[in-house]
């Protein structure tokens, strides 16, 4: 028994086993749509409390691992940022429990049904909250997937097609702290020069050189990449080569329709069959545009069972969920007119717990267990 | 392997062609180290070998050069990479990727090769070169010699036939470039590979070559012929040639073999002059004005608590004879003026302490988050002296500079420039107290003109219009007023840079890494200004990996090692007991005190 428990058990992370960045992010989709179809605050709660506790069991002490926190932040700030206009732009939600009334702005006739001030009801501002709450679950999901996936593997994990979209960014990344260091040295060189390093004319004197310094670098890197292999391509007939642009384009378009039919309220019929269509194509598309390319992968992540696992997890939350909308769909939206206490309907709330599953079977960060 | 045929290489706004009619062969296995002054177009003819010129950086290259029987007229770089790897100049513009593993693979992705091959190679490459450890790093927490080493590696797993290498030890401290150099040979000796190297520290990699190729006149041959008349050499071919020696020794051990009846001769210049007293008059060298140092400084100098020159490492500088041995490094040293004073200050001083030292750190630390930067560093350098500062990449020497302009705030202890603490004082005051000349000197430079740039520099230090340009003219004559920074050599951009710093009047100068990326004839321009100076009692501390420089130039070295000081004391007594540090020159003739060529040469 403790022979199965200490195999099952998830390993140290090491680059052979790193899980894939892809499932990262399938995992924390699944959480995000199933965030998108309920507005129980006690639901969404404990949405983002699995992501947290997710991100809290398997994050690294990599840069982008410390993005979790702004990303909290930042879905605290819509929260309040969505009640704020609700106060002070109204809302079309009928409400009978007056809380107070904000002097009205007199507005104009052609201003007709905007209105800024008055009265404010207690039924409006559960509603913003509740609003807030999913748009700031979501949030905080995308949030999770971006603590817990390297960037550069996602990256690097793109078809063969997107391979120079992946190094532009990869390129980019390493850029941005070249560039803080170099506006450290120019302002220590103002300072050399008995010059302040404030103000204007400063940041201008800084900024050109910083650029200049940015152009040159870039030149380097570019002549680096091609003295190395980069662009080295195989010569394709042209009929592949049209076929790739429709699939690509047709694929994308019809992804784009179909996400949108998915998050948006209606529509869930339509969604999910026009997104797995647009999906087949852009990856066909991918693929064939992938052969102009020579290069090989150097170690790509593997999509293994822990991987499947992981995704799986967030994929079966975002079903059930969706599911959970045809059989209680009143315990998913709680009534704010009339208001009602919401409750935490059981089923959905363990269906939720599902997301649960990547903090026990993803590998562990090495540092982690060192402390 | 590599063939040019009467190459030349014109760059379009350039009235005169960088490279003219070069004819050369290099051989597959062998490693060739290209030498020449500054601005002969070392570079472009490595780029010529890539593919780089004319396809990347445009101009005009007539002549054929072919690598391996590819004419790179017709292949552009990308098609020669696995023929021909290429590490420039600068190890961290040439990184594409953010991990040391990945960078090593990225040239194989490039090229196709198997995922098996690949790993395997991957795995060589990191024992090669000892980047094991370092195999899931971020490229942006290595160091310089270790990122060198990963760029090496970078261009190594595609199998090149040929490895160019622009530099590869410049921005080195002596041991990150030994473990370099060492890493070259190996791939000279086991796996065939022809190299083209780059560099003008000569000392380091010369006896590493099989040819070596002169430029601009093209030559190439063995090391000791084109040594024997090239105008770039390293300190222990400079003293081959005083001596006499034929054929000349590339090497330490084998000038050290040749070295006796030189040893004999000098052993008894020493005795001479020891029976004559300490006024060696006219025998010994005067490169800097001598300066006959007044009662008021010595006084001052004489009762300052400078440290007794102490070796915290263990070793003992100059055991044998120790009294002899400090009485002939004043006599051998009396004419840069400074070396015996550092004597005098041994000796029980009938003057009191009138002034404090220029510089006067006590008790420092500084702490960036968690790291502590420097640790108790005590240090004064009186108005006069040179001192250099040396010790691996990343113990604390720029740290220490940055301190003493003020850029960094000491977390603990005190520091005092002239009697003031630099951090608080304001900028605009603080340059006529300390300039510091940094590692890129064009950091200081912002206008496009010099003339724009020298009157720039009047208005800040508040100085008379006129004075920076007198200033440039002296150290950089017959520089155009219309000319661009950028324009400027190495060399030149140094001294226009130290002209502006210059203007302040600071009593202490800082220079950092200051022989970065300058050859010989360059470094000896600098030395004679850094010499003039601080005969004019300018106190000088400079922060340099290069031990001939600090040879040459310095009265005091004080060795740096993971934020503490390990060792501080006379030059000849602190370089000479540590092999790291040691000149070529010290390490022949030990145990006797010569540190330069120069030395030797007037003594003789």
């Amino acid at each position: 028994m403790s022979g199965a428990v200490r195999v099952l058990a998830a390993p140290e992370a090491s680059r052979a086993n790193a899980l894939h960045a892809g499932a990262w992010w399938l995992w924390a989709l699944g959480l995000a749509v199933a965030a998108s179809r309920t507005t129980n605050p006690l639901l969404l709660g404990l949405l983002v409390g699995v992501a947290g506790y997710v991100v809290a069991a398997r994050r690294t002490d990599a840069p982008w691992a410390r993005s979790y926190g702004a990303f909290v932040k930042l879905g605290l700030f819509v929260v309040a940022l969505r009640v704020v206009f609700s106060l002070l732009l109204g809302s079309p939600i009928p409400g009978t429990y007056e809380l107070f009334t904000l002097p009205e702005v007199p507005l104009p006739d052609w201003a007709q049904g905007v209105r800024i001030g008055g009265r404010v009801t207690a039924e409006q501002l559960v509603f913003a909250l509740y609003d807030g709450a999913k748009l700031a679950t979501l949030l905080i999901c995308v949030g999770a997937a971006n603590a817990l996936a390297n960037p550069a593997r996602l990256l690097k994990s793109l078809p063969g097609a997107l391979y120079e979209v992946g190094v532009a960014v990869v390129v980019a990344m390493t850029f941005a702290p070249n560039m803080v260091a170099d506006v450290a040295r120019l302002r220590t060189a103002r300072r050399l020069r008995g010059r302040p390093t404030g103000g204007v004319r400063a940041v201008l004197q800084i900024g050109l050189p910083v650029l200049e310094g940015a152009l040159e670098r870039s030149i380097a890197v570019a002549a680096s990449m091609d003295a190395r292999g980069y662009g080295r391509t195989a010569r394709v007939p042209a009929a592949v080569r049209r076929t790739t642009n429709v699939l690509t384009l047709g694929g994308l378009l019809g992804v784009c329709a179909g996400s949108y039919g998915l998050l948006a309220a209606e529509g869930a019929g339509y969604g999910l069959p026009l997104l797995g269509a647009g999906l087949v194509a852009a990856m066909a598309g991918l693929r064939l545009g992938g052969r102009r390319t020579v290069r090989t992968r150097y170690r790509p992540d593997r999509w293994g069972a822990r991987a499947w696992l992981v995704a799986g997890s967030g994929v079966a939350v975002a079903t059930l969920m969706i599911w959970a909308n045809a059989y209680a769909p009143e315990a998913l939206h709680p009534g704010v007119v009339p208001l009602e206490a919401p409750e935490l309907p059981l089923w959905p709330a363990v269906s939720v717990l599902v997301g649960l599953v990547p903090a026990f079977v993803a590998p562990v960060p090495v540092s982690k267990e060192n402390v | 392997m590599i063939r040019f045929e009467n190459v030349s290489v014109r760059y379009e706004d350039d009235a005169e062609p960088t490279l003219r009619n070069v004819d050369l062969t290099v051989p597959e296995g062998e490693l060739v180290l290209l030498v020449g002054p500054s601005g002969v177009g070392k570079s472009t003819l490595l780029g010529a070998v890539s593919g780089l010129v004319p396809h990347f950086t445009g101009g005009t290259l007539t002549g054929r050069v072919t690598v391996d029987g590819r004419d790179t007229r017709v292949h552009p770089p990308r098609e020669l990479a696995d023929l021909v790897g290429t590490v420039g100049q600068d190890p961290s513009a040439h990184f594409v990727t953010d991990t040391v593993e990945d960078e090593l693979a990225y040239g194989m992705e490039s090229l196709g090769l198997a995922p098996g091959v690949m790993r395997r190679r991957v795995e060589e490459t990191l024992d090669l070169l000892g980047l094991a450890e370092l195999r899931d790093r971020p490229i942006a927490t290595l160091s310089g010699g270790q990122r060198q080493r990963v760029a090496i590696g970078s261009v190594l797993t595609p199998h090149p036939k040929v490895l160019v290498l622009d530099e590869p030890t410049s921005a080195l401290d002596p041991s990150a470039a030994e473990d370099v150099l060492a890493v070259l040979q190996r791939l000279v000796h086991d796996l065939g590979t022809t190299v083209l190297l780059a560099e003008h520290r000569l000392e380091r990699v010369v006896q590493y070559a099989d040819q070596v190729l002169l430029l601009p006149e093209a030559v190439m041959g063995p090391p000791a012929e084109i040594m024997a008349v090239s105008p770039v050499h390293p300190p222990v071919v400079a003293l081959g040639r005083v001596a006499g020696w034929d054929p000349l020794p590339l090497t330490v051990r084998d000038a050290r073999r040749r070295a006796e009846a030189l040893k004999e001769r000098l052993e008894g210049r020493l005795a001479e002059r020891d029976r004559a007293g300490r006024d060696p008059a006219g025998l010994l060298p005067d490169p800097a004005p001598s300066r006959d140092r007044g009662s008021a400084p010595d006084a001052g100098r004489a009762g300052n608590p400078a440290p007794p020159a102490f070796e915290a490492r263990g070793s003992e500088g100059g055991a044998p004879g120790f009294g002899k041995w400090g009485s002939l490094h004043a006599l051998g040293r009396r004419g840069r003026g400074g070396g015996f004073s550092l004597f005098r200050r041994r000796r029980p001083t009938p003057a009191p302490a009138l002034t404090a030292p220029l510089v006067d750190v006590t008790n420092l630390a500084v702490r960036r988050a968690r790291v502590e930067a420097l640790r108790r560093i005590d240090l004064q350098v009186e108005a006069g002296e040179t001192v250099a500062l040396m010790g691996r990449n990343g113990a604390g020497k720029s740290t220490l500079l940055s301190t003493l302009v003020g850029m960094i705030e000491p977390t603990s202890g005190s520091v005092r420039v002239a009697g003031r603490a630099p951090h608080t004082t304001d900028p605009r005051d603080l340059i006529h107290q300390v300039g510091l000349v940094p590692q890129e000197p064009r950091d200081l430079l912002y206008a496009d003109t010099v003339a724009a740039e020298c009157a720039a520099a009047d208005a800040d230090a508040g100085a008379e219009p006129g004075t920076c340009r007198a200033l440039v003219e002296e150290l950089l004559p017959g520089i155009a007023d219309d000319t661009h920074p950028r324009d400027l050599s190495e060399g030149q951009r140094l001294a226009l840079a130290l002209a502006v710093v210059l203007t302040g009047r600071p009593p202490l100068l800082l220079l950092d890494e200051p022989t970065r990326g300058l050859d010989y004839a360059a470094k000896a321009r600098l030395v004679t200004r850094l010499r003039a100076l601080a005969a004019d009692g300018h106190a000088i501390v400079l922060a340099t990996h290069d031990v001939e420089l600090a040879a040459e130039l310095a009265h005091r070295v004080v060795i740096v090692a993971d934020g503490e000081v390990v060792a501080d004391g006379p030059t000849a007594e602190v370089v000479v007991s540590s092999p790291a540090f040691s000149p070529q020159v010290a390490k022949i003739l030990a145990p006797q005190p010569w540190l330069t060529v120069e030395q030797v040469e007037a003594a003789l």
